[in-house]
């Protein structure tokens, strides 16, 4: 079916090997425990698997901010909005394209007419600006560490002079904080997102593990590779350990990709922004230094994005709880009625990397 | 890079056209009522689905299918969006059937087919997951662009023949158009095919039972798969092909060798979807064993890559077959003694849970699995 490699951490006989184990330190931790992990695709496995349905009862594994589409705020939108509209070729990952503004998506801009592309890398977008020297190109560049390293790349590269980026960039470790904080989320463990943490190393989270007194394992994301990271970390919470585990050693290391990390905080600083749908988040947004002002589309343009009403349906989404884990998405009135991946109402549900899409792509509650 | 995905190219009722020519007729028009046709309309799926019920269905429905012909032994209108419609003739000893697909592909020569052997490939299968594996004839109408360079329509012509040679039917009328420079992106044909067939052999989408096995033809995904890859200009080593194919010889194995309950061609919107509209329009639950799936290496492999479902996307070589339990090994062999199904496996059942819904064992755990909704994108990690 597959190659041998994937194969090796999709062996069904082995996940219900740790599964029992699972059971086993569940009846000894004695009472509900609730995980939350951080990342859409985390999410994508265990639903994809049905991995929740090998779950006992009284474990919640839940998904919280863990979604940079998501995330990305409204008024972001607007300004690659307008920027299409103003006739950049907008540049942008597939996930961001009907992701909607306050004003409308990018995915509206291109059926009225505007230049919006969906490119696989930042290098893509470079390619089209050398495609079209005539014209500006706009990278609407979003995502977190994974993807923030390879945009830094190409800027200290020194791309194109009809090259910039506007930058939706996230920075993951604050926001951890911010919702280990928020005072009706209840997380026993984090399950923190294996991409990431090969660019920023697991060590990035010890301040964390130290001082929230929670225990944070990296997890890749086959479905041996979930369960496993799991397991650790109902390990650490039966001993009564908040410690700090490294599950995915075949890719993340303690420092990380450390030229990755020195290119990327060259080019870009932390800044303050708000994340959809959860908080105004200190230095969780990743904005383009002065330095490579002349790349930073904020700079370079006078941004005038169009504010629109945005859709009344978003009072009633509820995103943000879900985000903060203190919901699922079939608890949302909108779920699958008047919220679809055709029309989202929140961005939970425009993202492939978004809890609301994934349970819906899976089935609608994705544990049979 | 390109908005354009491989479930968007047609090989059902092109709803974008049908839209244009349904609002050239209309003389109130209100072109500034914000809402328009989106890629995902074409995807297959529920969004397809939706616009041709509020184009077509609603305005052509009843005339189609006045009331009592529904039930008519024979009789296929079109409410029932099967993959053709049937009509009863001399009394009901024989039913016409009739489809018709619009066919635009980029790149319109792929790994493994191209736009010609497609279009005659689309409507022959389209005719065979009725049962009519000896179509009386095909249309074939050809759009192409000014400055199109005449070898490759040679090209596709010469493709069209050797597919129909291969399909044993003939093309034996057809329209040509010639639009202006850039008025139109690659070239488009239209494909219609005519059959007949006793009413007593029809299958339709609509009949399973519980308790009657799914089977599919061969591997899953293969089109779609390799023309996104191919879009995406992902070099996978080679071997990655469309599965495009004429399948009615296939099919005529099959329903020779046992009860056939249902029959579906995964096109756009892969076998997902296909399951979901069988099992919606029987009443029943599917279930399917993710593992019995058969899926080519290099397809998968590409999959995870593109962060998409084999099982999502177009198949235009295979055919998805409800079977009565007590035959479907006899089907299943017949099938796998056909050049194109060798890999035929058994996937699931129908069952009286779960109606209307696919349920999808994966081995580790079970879900629905549901139909995409909408055109499949690239993921960001």
């Amino acid at each position: 079916m597959a190659t041998d490699a994937t194969l090796q951490f999709r062996d069904p006989d082995a996940a219900r090997e740790i599964a029992d184990r699972i059971d086993a330190l569940m009846a000894d931790v004695g009472e509900p425990v609730n995980l939350m992990h951080v990342c859409g695709s985390h999410e994508q496995a265990i639903a994809k698997f049905g991995l929740r349905s090998m779950l006992p009862e009284g474990l919640a594994v839940r998904m919280g901010p863990g979604c940079p589409v998501c995330v990305t705020n409204m008024p972001e939108v607007d300004e690659a909005v307008a920027l299409a509209e103003d006739g950049a070729i907008v540049a942008t990952y597939g996930d961001m394209y009907r992701v909607p503004g306050t004003a409308g998506s990018l995915a509206d801009a291109s059926a009225a007419g505007a230049d919006v592309e969906i490119v696989y890398s930042a290098s893509e977008a470079v390619e089209l600006a050398e495609e079209n020297p005539g014209r500006e190109v706009v990278f609407f560049a979003t995502g977190f560490e994974t993807t923030a390293a390879p945009t830094a790349a190409i800027l200290a590269a020194g791309p194109p002079g009809n090259f910039s980026v506007l930058s939706a960039h996230k920075y993951v470790p604050p926001a951890m904080e911010v919702v280990a904080e928020l005072p009706d989320t209840d997380v026993d463990g984090f399950l923190a997102a294996g991409h990431a943490a090969t660019i920023t190393g697991y060590g990035l989270f010890e301040a964390f593990v130290e001082e929230y007194e929670i225990p944070v394992v990296v997890g890749g994301f086959e479905p041996l590779d979930v369960l496993l990271g799991i397991e650790r970390l109902l390990e650490h919470i039966d001993d009564g350990r908040a410690g700090l585990e490294n599950a995915y050693p075949r890719c993340v290391s303690e420092e990380g990709n450390t030229a990755a990390l020195e290119t990327m905080w060259e080019v870009f600083e932390t800044t303050s922004g708000e994340w959809r749908g959860i908080a105004n988040i200190p230095d969780a947004n990743l904005a383009v230094r002065e330095e490579y002002a002349a790349y930073d589309a904020r700079e370079r343009f006078e941004i005038d994005p169009d504010v629109g009403a945005a859709d009344p349906l978003t009072e009633r989404c509820i995103c943000g709880d879900i985000m903060a884990g203190t919901a699922d998405p079939d608890e949302c009135e909108l779920f699958g009625e008047e919220c679809t991946p055709r029309n989202p109402v929140g961005a939970c549900m425009v993202s492939s990397e978004g809890t609301c899409k994934i349970w819906l792509e899976y089935g609608g509650r994705p544990d049979l | 890079m390109t908005r354009n995905d491989a479930t968007t190219e047609g090989t059902e009722p092109d709803a974008v056209e049908t839209e244009r020519e349904v609002v050239e007729g209309d003389s109130e028009v209100d072109e500034d009522d914000g809402e328009v046709v989106t890629l995902a309309h074409g995807a297959g799926g529920e969004a397809t689905r939706s616009l041709v019920d509020q184009l077509v269905v609603s305005r052509f429905g009843d005339a189609a299918n006045p009331a009592g012909r529904a039930a008519e032994p024979g009789a296929v209108g079109l409410p029932e969006l099967d993959d053709g419609s049937a009509h009863p003739i001399s009394g009901g000893e024989t039913s016409i059937v009739l489809t018709t697909d619009s066919h635009v592909v980029s790149p319109p020569i792929f790994p493994g087919g191209d736009i010609g052997r497609l279009s005659v490939a689309g409507t022959v299968n389209d005719l065979a997951a009725m049962g009519v594996t000896d179509p009386i004839a095909l249309t074939c109408s050809l759009v192409v662009e000014e400055g199109t360079p005449t070898a490759t329509l040679e090209a596709i012509m010469e493709s069209m023949r050797a597919t129909c040679e291969e399909a044993g039917v003939a093309i034996t009328t057809g329209d040509t158009k010639v639009m202006g420079s850039g008025e139109l992106d690659g070239p488009v044909i239209n494909t219609t095919g005519i059959g007949a067939i006793e009413p007593g052999a029809l299958v339709t989408d609509a009949g399973l039972s519980p308790g009657d096995a799914i089977l599919v033809s061969g591997t899953i995904g293969d089109h779609g798969i390799a023309l996104l890859s191919e879009r995406e200009g992902f070099d996978l080593g080679g071997g990655l092909e469309s599965d495009v194919a004429p399948v009615n010889g296939l099919v005529a194995a099959a329903t020779d060798a046992g009860e056939v309950t249902a029959m579906k061609d995964p096109t756009r919107g892969g076998l997902a979807t296909t399951l979901n509209e069988m099992a919606g329009k029987a009443a029943v639950g599917v279930e399917i064993e993710e593992r019995s799936v058969p899926i080519d290496d290099a397809i998968a492999s590409a999959g995870e890559l593109l962060g998409i479902d084999p099982l999502s996307v177009a198949n235009e070589g295979k055919v998805v077959l409800g079977v009565d339990p007590d035959d479907a090994e006899a089907v299943l062999e017949a099938i796998r003694d056909h050049p194109l199904g060798e890999n035929a496996a058994i996937v699931g059942r129908a069952t009286e849970d779960h109606a209307g819904r696919v349920v999808l064992d994966t081995g580790f755990g079970r879900r629905y699995l549901s139909e995409p909704a909408g055109e499949a994108l690239p993921r960001i990690c």
